[in-house]
């Protein structure tokens, strides 16, 4: 009875309300919110100068650099071809059609670790794709940069799709006979209306690629300073039992990813404000 | 360029103009469009089609036997006994939560209602090695129950406890997500007209809202199972590795993959990959089915 009594603004017939919520917030506090608090309040036992000794390493520094730019890299390229994969789908008609917009999401459903060992097979020096490449892919940051392009694809083109469902055609229609051609129809009426909801889909795809981790160590040959990514700098503290070091990074990439879900959420906000809903 | 769809009217004057000339205005030329297909294909090809057919290709490369014997071995097997048995833990609880939630969210108007969306979705971006690691500062040696653990002889890290937990955080926002939306768009007027006639909350659960809901509820709980099977980072660090008892399906394709077990590893992953092949199937049929009966519901208004 706390719970409606404190927290309902609106009195309702229907029952359960307590029971629902008080079942919920229980969960979320015992799964989610205890645990992650635990990352916060270890490293909130460290001196300033022993965090900062932890976080700001040359090694770990490298391994920002790494993770960073090659998530930047690949969400990119996804932006690019998401925008064409998402156009293709919703506006033309060729073979297979439905065939392909459900294997979009295939890096969603297939474990991370069978995409890292399946790339990484592809693309090695005696691999399909590798052997006609004349530069390194696996054991490289490049890599890398492949292994997180497979894993954000998805979030672009299912981000644009609906957007792209619902334009107006009559829009276009009007810049036509207003005399622009194709090209400037794209350029300042569609691409405009799918600004906010490409951005968001970067801002995911972006999002996911910090953390992965599954994926990328079979291909990047996990060299120090080289192509050593941060979730695997945390695995390896863990394992020298430096536990203290590792939530230390841990915290680093939490509040990248909470600046990075706030950001999500003011993109989309600004997404539906665009579509006018 | 257009000079097929001009054509059509000058052939047959007196023929209404097709819909493929009127639309002529808002569409690319035949060589922009063939371009884009193409990109589009060669993008996908590169990066999702030809991995998917080189876990396969991989897999079966040593032949059939191999294959088999990869999947019959007993590490293998145990290790999808243990997938099997996190996901048939994780989503089950997962499915309890998601439902009390959106019942409360999509039923109730209350304060801290957009906060707690917010938390819902948070371990969406907390990077999986992360999640491992929470649950080590809170089970492990030398975390906050480390010793209590310890001295009642409960094994939760590099333990199977362990490693359903993790996998119940990673998959956490999956069913709540599909619910939540639905469930609010639907609003509350039936399972009120159901209490109203005097329904118990159990009926209108059961006769209302499951029904309404089974879709959306099938559609997450398919998601959540192929991310329960098929986690990776968050299991490795909470398991152990050790083998025949701690180890997942992706654990053991990483332990065969780094032996330079290459077609074992393949055999394994081929066998998430099917499941994977399959959970998008379903997914497509579910979604099929919602567009149908979401066309039904509106020509039945109209």
């Amino acid at each position: 009875m706390f719970l409606s009594r404190t927290l309902l603004r609106r009195h309702s017939v229907l029952p359960g309300f307590d029971l629902a919520l008080g079942f919920a917030l229980l969960y979320l506090g015992f799964i989610v919110l205890i645990p992650l608090s635990a990352a916060f309040l270890k490293t909130a036992t460290m001196t300033w100068p022993a965090f900062w000794d932890a976080v700001a390493a040359p090694r770990v520094m490298a391994s920002y650099r790494l993770t960073f730019g090659a998530s930047l890299a690949a969400a990119l390229l996804n932006a690019v071809f998401g925008l064409v994969v998402a156009w293709v789908l919703v506006r033309y008609d060729f073979p297979a059609k439905r065939i392909v917009d459900a294997l979009v999401d295939l890096p969603f459903a297939l474990p991370t670790a069978v995409a890292g060992i399946a790339l990484t097979a592809l693309y090695a020096g005696n691999g399909w794709i590798g052997q006609w490449l004349p530069f390194k892919v696996s054991f490289t940051p490049l890599g890398v940069f492949v292994a997180l392009t497979f894993i954000g694809l998805p979030f672009v083109v299912r981000t644009l799709q609906p957007v792209l469902e619902d334009l107006q055609r009559e829009l276009e229609e009007v810049a036509a006979t207003l005399g622009a051609t194709r090209a400037q129809t794209f350029a300042r009426v569609v691409f405009p209306i799918l600004t906010p909801a490409l951005l968001t889909g970067f801002a995911l795809a972006f999002a996911r690629a910090l953390g992965e981790y599954g994926s990328v160590i079979f291909i990047a040959g996990n060299m120090p300073m080289v192509s050593e990514i941060t979730p695997l700098l945390i695995i390896t503290k863990l394992e020298q039992y430096d536990v203290t070091g590792a939530t230390a990074i841990a915290v680093v990439m939490l509040v990248a990813s909470f600046a990075m879900l706030l950001a999500i959420n003011l993109l989309q906000a600004w997404a539906r404000k665009r579509q006018g809903r | 360029m257009s000079t097929a769809s001009i054509a059509v009217p000058v052939a047959a004057p007196a023929a209404p103009v097709t819909p493929r000339a009127v639309r002529a205005a808002t569409s690319e030329p035949p060589w922009v469009r063939r371009t884009l297909i193409v990109v589009a294909f060669a993008f996908l090809t590169l990066f999702l089609f030809v991995p998917l057919a080189a876990v396969f290709w991989e897999a079966l490369r040593k032949g059939w036997q191999v294959y088999l014997a990869a999947i019959v071995e007993p590490d293998a097997l145990s290790a999808v006994r243990l997938t099997l048995v996190a996901a048939a833990i994780s989503v089950p609880l997962n499915l309890v939560f998601g439902f009390a939630a959106a019942w409360a969210i999509a039923k109730f108007d209350f304060r801290g209602k957009n906060l707690l969306l917010t938390l819902i979705d948070l371990p969406f971006s907390v990077s999986p090695v992360i999640a491992g690691l929470i649950y080590v500062l809170v089970f492990g040696l030398q975390g906050w129950l480390g010793e209590t653990l310890r001295d009642h002889d409960v094994k939760i890290i590099f333990a199977v406890p362990g490693i359903v937990l993790a996998t119940v955080f990673i998959t956490f926002p999956f069913i709540a997500r599909e619910l939540i939306p639905l469930m609010q768009a639907q609003g509350t007027e039936q399972e009120e007209a159901a209490r109203v006639l005097g329904a118990s909350g159990w009926q209108i659960l059961r006769r209302v809202t499951l029904p309404n809901v089974k879709w959306a509820l099938l559609y997450g709980v398919i998601l959540c199972n192929a991310r329960a099977m098929g986690e990776f980072g968050a299991v490795s660090v909470v398991s152990g590795h050790i083998r025949g008892q701690t180890n997942t399906m992706p654990l053991h394709i990483e332990i065969l993959y780094n032996e330079y077990q290459f077609a074992a590893a393949f055999a394994v992953a081929s066998l998430l990959a099917l499941l994977a092949l399959v959970t998008l199937g379903i997914k497509t049929w579910i979604e099929h089915r919602a567009a149908h009966a979401h066309q039904d519901l509106h020509e039945g208004q109209s």
